[in-house]
């Protein structure tokens, strides 16, 4: 009983130190002094690897979305003999929800898994103690441009999926289904807000990137330097990352409603 | 030279990501750039403007000439008072009536115009006096039940 008291004990007091570690390690990465000297190529070689690379999966993933949308909601929509409604309801279910969201899901799983383990790798080699012997500060040269480059990729990319989702849902529901081209564009511009729809959908984007690649530089810089510990990191981030996600979204999405 | 080619790509995408906004703004949200100096304000008195929203339509023989501003009401008398936008280049004359109709069955509300004979116009900030209010399904079908009643007694 004592032991198992313990150990749950020791639980706490390790999550509150990673919780006051990764805050730290947030902190100078973003201190002033170096977070915004980051340089501009180092910068953009991230947006390449974060970004323009992981252009493919969420182009296609925005496109199926948006036409299995239609799909789904025509059918709903249709024994309500609202059919016409589909378009405003794609549109407004990507911008909201599932452009952020699943953008943000598959930008976990396919940049900030490998954002940690290039950077557990980096720690396993000594590199990161090898710069600072040599009087390279790492969060200038290796952490800073990361965050920063996810930070500006991530909402670009959310844009494009929902802007492909919405015309692959036009394309579904105008050619397979037969509803009326202009009643499709027509019913969403309606209904659509600029800043209401459009804007908050890309502010939730800008807040999961901030999370999510927080997430990923933490663990690839806190991961046991061994094969195994980066694996586990790696894990770790996707998990984390995913669960961070889809938790805030429900606490942004209250507070942007005007739930609370 | 494999910096730069990662360089144009970087841009590139970030152009297409803005030109994506853009895209999103204009032919999805229907944003439109326009300055107030293109419109002007009308009011009308409602008794009910049940399903009305802000930004609803406001249109004359089936074109739309503006949209639902505001809607508050008006404690002194309980009445409606919905504030319209309405363009500017569509001179309304004073006899104007308002009503709130229903596109299709179950579609959204907007006001529809239908404008009379006056010579006058209508200025901005000006009440427009013969109004309509929106028909609610529930009473329609309330009456006709009595009328039937009444009818086969």
């Amino acid at each position: 009983m004592m032991n198992k008291l313990r150990s749950l004990g020791i639980r706490a007091l390790l999550l509150c130190e990673s919780l006051g570690r990764s805050a730290f390690f947030l902190w100078n990465i973003l201190n002033w002094g170096r977070g915004f000297k980051a340089p501009l190529h180092r910068l953009i070689k991230q947006a390449y690897q974060l970004g323009v690379l992981s252009l493919p999966i969420v182009l296609v993933a925005g496109i199926f979305v948006g036409m299995v949308l239609a799909l789904q909601g025509y059918y709903i929509l249709s024994s309500y003999g609202s059919q016409e409604a589909v378009g405003q309801m794609v549109a407004l279910s990507l911008l909201r929800e599932f452009g952020p969201v699943v953008t943000a899901l598959l930008f976990v799983g396919r940049a900030g898994s490998a954002l940690t383990a290039e950077i557990g790798l980096m720690k396993t080699t000594e590199q990161l103690s090898a710069m600072e012997i040599m009087g390279v500060d790492p969060y200038q040269r290796i952490f800073s441009p990361r965050l920063w480059a996810g930070v500006i990729s991530l909402p670009l990319l959310t844009v494009l999926f929902s802007l492909l989702g919405i015309y692959g849902g036009a394309f579904v529901a105008v050619n397979m289904l037969g509803i009326y081209e202009g009643s499709y564009w027509a019913n969403m511009q309606q209904s659509v807000l600029f800043y209401d729809d459009v804007m908050k959908g890309v502010i939730k984007a800008v807040i999961f990137a901030f999370v999510c690649t927080w997430i990923a530089l933490y663990q690839g810089w806190q991961s046991r330097p061994t094969s195994e510990g980066v694996s586990m990191a790696t894990t770790a981030t996707v998990v984390q990352g995913s669960l961070a996600i889809l938790g805030l979204d429900f606490i942004l999405t209250a507070v942007m409603l005007g739930g609370f | 030279m494999q910096g730069k080619s990662i360089e144009v790509a970087v841009g590139l995408f970030v152009m297409v990501a803005m030109a994506g906004l853009l895209i999103l703004a204009l032919n999805v949200s229907g944003l439109r750039f326009q300055s107030d100096d293109d419109e002007y304000y009308l009011y009308a008195r409602f008794e009910n403007t049940s399903g009305l929203n802000e930004r609803a339509k406001v249109s004359l023989s089936g074109v739309v000439v503006g949209r639902v501003v505001d809607i508050k009401l008006d404690t002194d008398s309980y009445v409606a008072v919905v504030k319209m936008a309405i363009e500017k280049g569509v001179p309304l004359s004073l006899d104007t009536s308002a009503s709130i109709l229903t596109s299709g069955l179950l579609g959204e509300k907007y006001i529809g115009l239908s404008v009379g004979a006056d010579e006058e116009y209508l200025l901005g900030g000006d009440v427009i006096e013969d109004t309509q209010s929106a028909i609610v399904l529930e009473e329609l079908i309330g009456q006709f039940i009595f009328s039937r009643t009444n009818e086969s007694q």
